[in-house]
């Protein structure tokens, strides 16, 4: 072909040899982590034995806004089994502030390009003076068990003193409104305006325009395992080892450090097995059970449960949108408004992570030349919200594609067909989209083929078919609906992931890499990478994630970033030591490394086969000491330690397509079937691609009909438990049909990946608010909210039908 | 110091013992004091289902229960899933080559409850919404269950063949 070139696409990595086509790459293997995970012998935090293991406890505020006028913790502290009880007090110059990593971590390009104002607004481990959310940690009990823990928080005396609460983003804004930090003038965090191309000029020209109110809701990302964290002091070194359920090992020891004032070195944190995230978060107990060990010179574990889970362990989404468009008569979207709020709770940890996210993705698949975003992080007293899984994507992929539908709605054309009059072209790629993505560098779009992609998912949901049904259905007296969303996802976030392989001297590979998977199944898919590589089969491979012993500098696993990331890590760090084994087996053989072929775990001479030397023996020679037979000059042992530093981020998508039937008595939505294309580059393994698909979309459903974080007006935690907070089971979820355009291998990165773990997440909301609205076209139903329950949708229909009656 | 009784029962064939306070949970017993921490604990207010335990046969929530209950019973844990040399059941196989299990935290709940209907003979296995109903008291956030339902039919397509 003879299309222009990615114009981030590397030339090559400086230094690095070409990397082998894919072999194991591709192939539906078999996970090597189920085997542990199948027979009850994969090892959580929770599962860990450790002698003379004492429990900790979280006592939380029951208050959402509250001055802390004293605590009284002696009849506690002499309750039985009871070993410590700690509250702010106990912290004060010992525990050093949260550590605003996201804030001091923003791209200097970004900073420099769009300028946004980022208020500090660091969050204590325990309360000291004001509780500002129900589910804040006030103060922590360690006991011999976890019972007599629980026991022991009923005994700590708070006098709180309740204080007018903030729970509405909207009225957080307005004059006389309390201020949750009276420090930052008011209770706007973050704000940022991006600008592209001429938005007034367009707005001045637009033959139409309409305007839009559209929210979703706050959800939480309810990973099956709840936090849990377990410290072991050495307390003659001053030193601790640290098992986080969390993705961020190398986060966790940054936190650690600064916090606590230890060594890098003199921490050690270790990512167990993990039942999930979803997301991430460095959450107050990160640091307090470490503080608390060091502090005992005691083992110390605290269990997160499912009530403290679901008041506090991240929250996400709660964005409000008010949208303006300009758009043509055909349908044409011309430019668009959007002024936001995120609802960030208390406190925001994350700076503009997810509201830039958000303006990043909300033109999506669309060629809109010309947008204005304003974006307002908002703090109210409710728990600190996170990025989860489709990170500000979600959100405005509902607003665009509402909107579209809106227009649609207005010209009385098909949604779809103004989708696609909307969509990028092909022949238009690599498309620069006139803006920044978060990490500066300006956005431009991967080569792909939208158009095709919507095609090829109408045409496996059988859409013409469909429509068919519905009239019939209709005529029956039948609502059935079908709605369609798209996305792009910017995915292999930087700055970096790193990878050590090594060979030991039985010819055994490790892979030692930051990146944390909890569920990704990273142990498959990167011994793949390697095993191609270095010429040897997967189950040769073993892949160690998320050990900050193993690997001097990490980032962890979030963000659709790990295959990207890792993956490419892993590879080229495998295709150096390739050389190295191929350099040192020369010496060997006594034949030059260009004769040479690494395969099946040994080295032969090209056209001699008997003539060979197996990894093993090579990995002995490269051994220090007397019998190492290196080349001259060469550095002995078989490792390469390689960084990736990716140019910017890879851009996957895909297309999601719903049927639903809506019971207009009830309100209720039945999903018939659903259906996703997605643009994901080069697959390491479909099955697992699939995988993670179906999970996104099943959490997406969850978004879109069952799943949200209430609190009322004083801003009281209403969803404490699984019976009020609804997750999708399998009845909920339909068969989905999961298709790949596998024709677009990322151009940033030697083996072609684009990431995929988020997009599946993305689209659910936006194409079943459109089918549900589809559905009920001849009651002119308007969706502007997220989650629908049966209760909601049945207030529209019947808002709706006595519209209908009075005009 | 605190009041602490004697417990005996069949773990996965093997007569085990060990004291637990009246209030301890059937799942904390399993856990910490007999060592089998394959039975999760996902919500501990019986939603989930990742706690499911076999009890006679007949599958309960552990977290629902209290250890002293289980006196004298026959329990089935995860552990006890797999042949006594190792080999995985045609369920454990079934999740394994269809991708029914990602981070595998509910995988031990799913793998007892369904090794539960596949005794039952798999009533309506064929039929999907009958299938998704049954599977309904177990989460699971990461697979979206389509490989979940995937595997139990695979599963029981395999217990039919050689039963
Ligand atoms: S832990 Fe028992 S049902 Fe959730
Ligand atoms: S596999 Fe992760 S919760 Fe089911």
């Amino acid at each position: 072909m003879s299309d222009p070139a990615h114009p981030y696409a590397p030339a090559g990595e400086p230094g690095s040899p070409p990397v082998r086509p894919a072999n194991y790459v591709g192939q539906r293997l078999r996970r090597k982590e189920d085997a542990r995970l199948l027979t009850g012998r994969a090892t959580h935090v929770a599962d860990l034995r450790i002698p003379g293991l004492l429990h900790a406890a979280v006592l939380r505020s029951p208050f959402a806004h509250a001055r802390i006028a004293g605590i009284e913790t002696e009849a506690a502290a002499a309750a039985a089994g009871v070993v410590r009880v700690v509250t702010a007090r106990d912290l004060e110059g010992r525990v050093g502030p949260f550590v605003e990593a996201a804030r001091s971590e923003i791209s200097p390009l970004l900073n420099e390009k769009i300028g946004p104002t980022l208020k500090s607004c660091p969050m204590p481990v325990l309360a000291a003076d004001r509780v500002l959310w129900v589910g804040q940690p006030v103060a922590a009990i360690v006991a011999t068990d976890r019972y007599r823990a629980e026991d022991a928080l009923e005994l700590v005396q708070v006098d709180y003193e309740p204080l007018p609460p903030v729970s509405d983003p909207e009225r957080a804004l307005e004059p006389g409104a309390p201020v949750l930090h009276p420090e930052l003038g008011d209770n706007v965090q973050t704000s940022f305006v991006v600008s592209v191309g001429d938005v007034d000029g367009a707005f001045a020209r637009a033959e139409r325009t309409l305007s839009a109110r559209l929210v979703m809701g706050r959800t939480a990302a309810n990973a099956m395992e709840t936090r849990g964290v377990a410290a072991v002091p050495d307390a003659g070194r001053d030193e601790l080892t640290v098992w986080d359920a969390n993705a961020r090992p190398h986060l966790v020891r940054t936190f650690i450090c600064e916090m606590l004032g230890m060594p890098a070195d003199s921490v050690r944190v270790i990512g167990p097995d993990m039942g999930g995230s979803f997301g991430t978060g460095m959450f107050p107990e990160d640091v307090l059970i470490a503080f608390l060990a060091r502090e005992l010179g005691r083992p110390v574990r605290w269990i997160e449960d499912r009530r403290e889970n679901l008041s506090n362990t991240r929250h996400a989404r709660d964005q409000i949108h008010q949208v303006e468009v300009a758009f043509d008569g055909d349908g044409r979207i011309l430019a668009l408004k959007d002024r936001y709020l995120i609802d960030a709770g208390a406190y925001n940890n994350y700076a503009i992570t997810v509201s830039y996210n958000s303006a990043a993705h909300l033109r999506g698949q669309f060629a809109i030349d010309h947008m204005r975003v304003e974006a307002l992080s908002v703090l109210t007293n409710k728990a600190p919200v996170t990025p989860v899984r489709g990170a500000g994507r979600p959100e405005v992929v509902f607003v665009m594609d509402r909107i579209v539908d809106l227009v649609a709605t207005e010209l009385g054309l098909d949604p779809v067909e103004v989708r696609r009059r909307n969509l990028i072209r092909p022949e238009q790629m690599p498309y620069p989209m006139g803006m920044p993505y978060r990490d500066g560098v300006d956005i431009v779009y991967d080569r792909a083929d939208f158009p095709g992609q919507l095609n090829r998912a109408l045409q496996m949901f059988g859409y013409e078919e469909f429509r068919r049904e519905q009239a019939a259905a209709r005529d029956a007296g039948r609502r059935i609906g079908v709605g369609v969303s798209s996305y792009v996802e910017g995915s292999g976030y930087g700055p970096y992931e790193g990878a050590v392989v090594r060979i030991d001297p039985r010819g055994h590979v490790t892979v030692a890499t930051g990146a944390k998977p909890h569920g990704q199944s990273l142990e498959t898919t990167l011994a793949q990478i390697c095993a191609d590589q270095l010429g040897v089969t997967p189950d040769d491979v073993t892949v160690r994630a998320g050990d900050t012993a193993l690997i001097a500098h990490g980032i962890g696993t979030f963000a659709s970033r790990s295959a990207v990331t890792a993956g490419t890590a892993v590879g080229v760090a495998a295709a150096r030591l390739r050389e190295k084994v191929l350099a040192v087996a020369a010496e060997l053989l006594e034949i030059h490394p260009s004769d040479l072929d690494l395969d099946h775990g040994a080295v032969a001479a090209r056209g001699a086969p008997d003539r060979r030397v197996s990894l093993a023996d090579i990995a002995r020679a490269a051994t220090p000491g007397p019998r190492a037979k290196l080349p001259p000059g060469m550095e002995p042992g078989l490792e390469v330690v390689y960084y990736y530093v990716p140019p910017t981020v890879t851009f996957a998508s895909g297309t999601h397509v719903v049927g639903v039937e809506v019971d207009e008595e009830t309100g209720f939505v039945r999903l018939l079937k659903y259906v996703t294309t997605d643009d994901c580059g080069r697959m390491l393994n479909p099955t697992i691609v699939e995988g993670q698909v179906h999970g996104g979309v099943a959490h997406g459903i969850g978004n879109a009909l069952f799943e949200e974080v209430v609190y009322d007006g004083d801003a009281q935690l209403l969803t404490g438990t699984y019976l009020d907070y609804l997750l999708p089971t399998a009845s909920d979820v339909p068969p989905i049909a999961v298709g790949h355009q596998e024709e677009f291998p990322s151009e940033l990165n030697p083996f072609g990946i684009k990431g995929v773990g988020e997009g599946g997440a993305v689209s659910p909301p936006a194409a079943i608010a459109n089918a549900i609205v589809d559905a009920l076209r001849p009651l002119r139903v308007h969706i502007d909210r997220v989650p629908i329950g049966p209760e909601g949708l049945y207030r529209l229909i019947r808002e709706a039908r006595a519209a209908s009656r009075a005009g | 110091m605190a009041d602490r009784r004697p417990i005996t029962l069949r773990v996965n064939g093997q007569e085990l013992s060990g004291s637990a306070e009246p209030r301890m949970t059937l799942a904390d017993f399993l856990r910490d004091e007999l060592g089998l921490t394959g039975t999760h604990l996902g919500c501990e207010h019986g939603v989930c289902g990742a706690c499911t335990v076999l009890m006679d046969g007949r599958s309960v929530r552990s977290c629902l229960m209290f250890a002293v209950q289980a006196e004298g019973h026959e329990l089935t844990t995860v552990e006890g899933l797999a042949a006594p040399d190792g080999s995985l059941s045609p369920l454990q196989e079934a999740f394994s080559t269809n991708h029914a299990l990602q981070c595998g935290f509910c995988t031990p709940g799913f793998l007892i409850a369904v090794t539960e209907y596949l005794a039952e003979g798999a009533p309506g296995v064929d039929d999907e919404a009958t299938l998704r109903a049954r599977l309904s008291g177990n989460l699971c956030r990461c697979t979206g269950y389509q490989n979940i339902v995937t595997a139990v039919r695979d599963a029981a397509e395999r217990m039919r063949r050689s039963p």
